[in-house]
């Protein structure tokens, strides 16, 4: 954070590029517009945040679309996820993901100890805000199936949180 | 791990990852409200909330203190953009009195990718600027208004956003700081 500070401070390419914290600004509208049209009525706290995920499914959708215009093809699934986890995590979060698990029948467990999105949220491994970060997730787990869906892998994607700001993502590849 | 492709550039990617997610949010508000006004509405709000918290980094980036005049703040929000989107636009227009001028956008990475359908011509697609600059100068003592005068979506040759100063806001400065 404070690296990527000093770097736009010294350097304005006037190249049309939006800084990064504005996308974790209008995530966090995004979030709170959701919430905010929740019906009151919903049983135990459950939120639904399946606008946060289709949203999320059209970016990551479009997005892997330019992204790969000059590649060549994958050669299967494995090397398709790996692409998610190396490249397109690292220009997306500034780093890849931590480490990626599968049983080779479909499933994928994407594990990431810092995810950006969660790591302005509280302080590390505190369970304050546990409850509420879910929120923060839908949209990434949405991208991840949008991307995966343009490279023509269906899936179902969903997080899970133990500690803050740590997160999977398991990737489960629906065969047919 | 073999390269199967060109490295991708994480500046360019977040930028994308930028404009495409509000390009996302833009077309749900659509679906979650008839009306294009509301629409508008809504991004202006949203806006605002993004523009009280932008103005923290901005002065934490440039340690910029007050501003003298309105020709100063029209000089630090464009730096702003400079900044935030990486697009200088050009200050022009300034009314005689000095309390409005114009920033006009050759480019604009909000509206990268973008048409605009038939019957959305009402629909102010970057709307969310108005409020973020409203959020903003509101967090520093000014209260101002902002609206779009020509539109590249809308067939203008350039996007030209119109600001003028309101007043300013004595009663939000906190015991001690003057």
């Amino acid at each position: 954070m404070k690296q990527q500070a000093i770097d736009t401070k010294t350097n304005f390419p006037d190249s049309g590029e939006a800084d990064e914290s504005l996308f974790e600004y209008l995530h966090a509208e995004m979030v709170n517009y959701v919430l905010s049209r929740q019906p009151p009525n919903s049983k135990d706290g459950e939120e639904d945040l399946t606008p946060l995920e289709s949203m999320g499914f059209a970016v990551g959708y479009r997005i892997m679309e330019r992204l790969t215009r000059e590649w060549s093809r994958f050669k299967d699934e494995l090397e398709t996820i790996k692409f998610i986890c190396t490249d397109l995590w690292s220009s997306l979060h500034r780093k890849q993901v931590d480490n990626l698990r599968t049983n080779h029948q479909g499933v994928y467990v994407l594990h990431d100890h810092a995810f950006r999105l969660l790591t302005n949220i509280g302080a590390p491994n505190s369970s304050q805000y546990l409850r509420e970060a879910p929120r923060l997730l839908a949209f990434t787990c949405g991208l991840l199936r949008g991307s995966l869906a343009n490279l023509g892998i269906l899936s179902t994607v969903t997080a899970e949180i133990s500690t803050l700001p740590s997160c999977k993502f398991h990737v489960q590849v629906q065969r047919t | 791990m073999s390269r199967t492709g060109p490295r991708l550039d994480a500046k360019k990617v977040n930028s994308e990852l930028f404009t495409l997610t509000y390009g996302a949010l833009v077309t749900q508000l659509l679906k979650d409200y008839e009306n294009v006004e509301d629409v508008n509405k809504q991004l202006e709000r949203m806006g605002y909330n993004m523009g009280i918290r932008l103005i923290e980094d901005f002065l934490a980036r440039t340690g910029s203190g007050r501003c003298y005049d309105f020709r100063d703040t029209a000089e630090k929000i464009q730096s702003g953009f400079k900044i935030f989107l990486g697009i200088t636009p050009t200050i022009t227009n300034w009314s005689p009195a000095g309390d409005a001028f114009s920033l006009c956008f050759e480019t604009n990475p909000l509206t990268e990718f973008v048409e605009l359908p038939d019957h959305c011509l009402n629909l102010k697609y970057c709307n969310i600027l108005t409020g973020v600059l409203r959020g903003a100068c509101e967090m520093v003592q000014m209260e101002v208004a902002s609206w779009f005068v020509q539109d590249q979506l809308k067939n203008d040759s350039v996007t030209e956003l119109r600001v003028k100063y309101v007043k300013r806001l004595e009663d939000a400065i906190p015991a001690g700081e003057d």
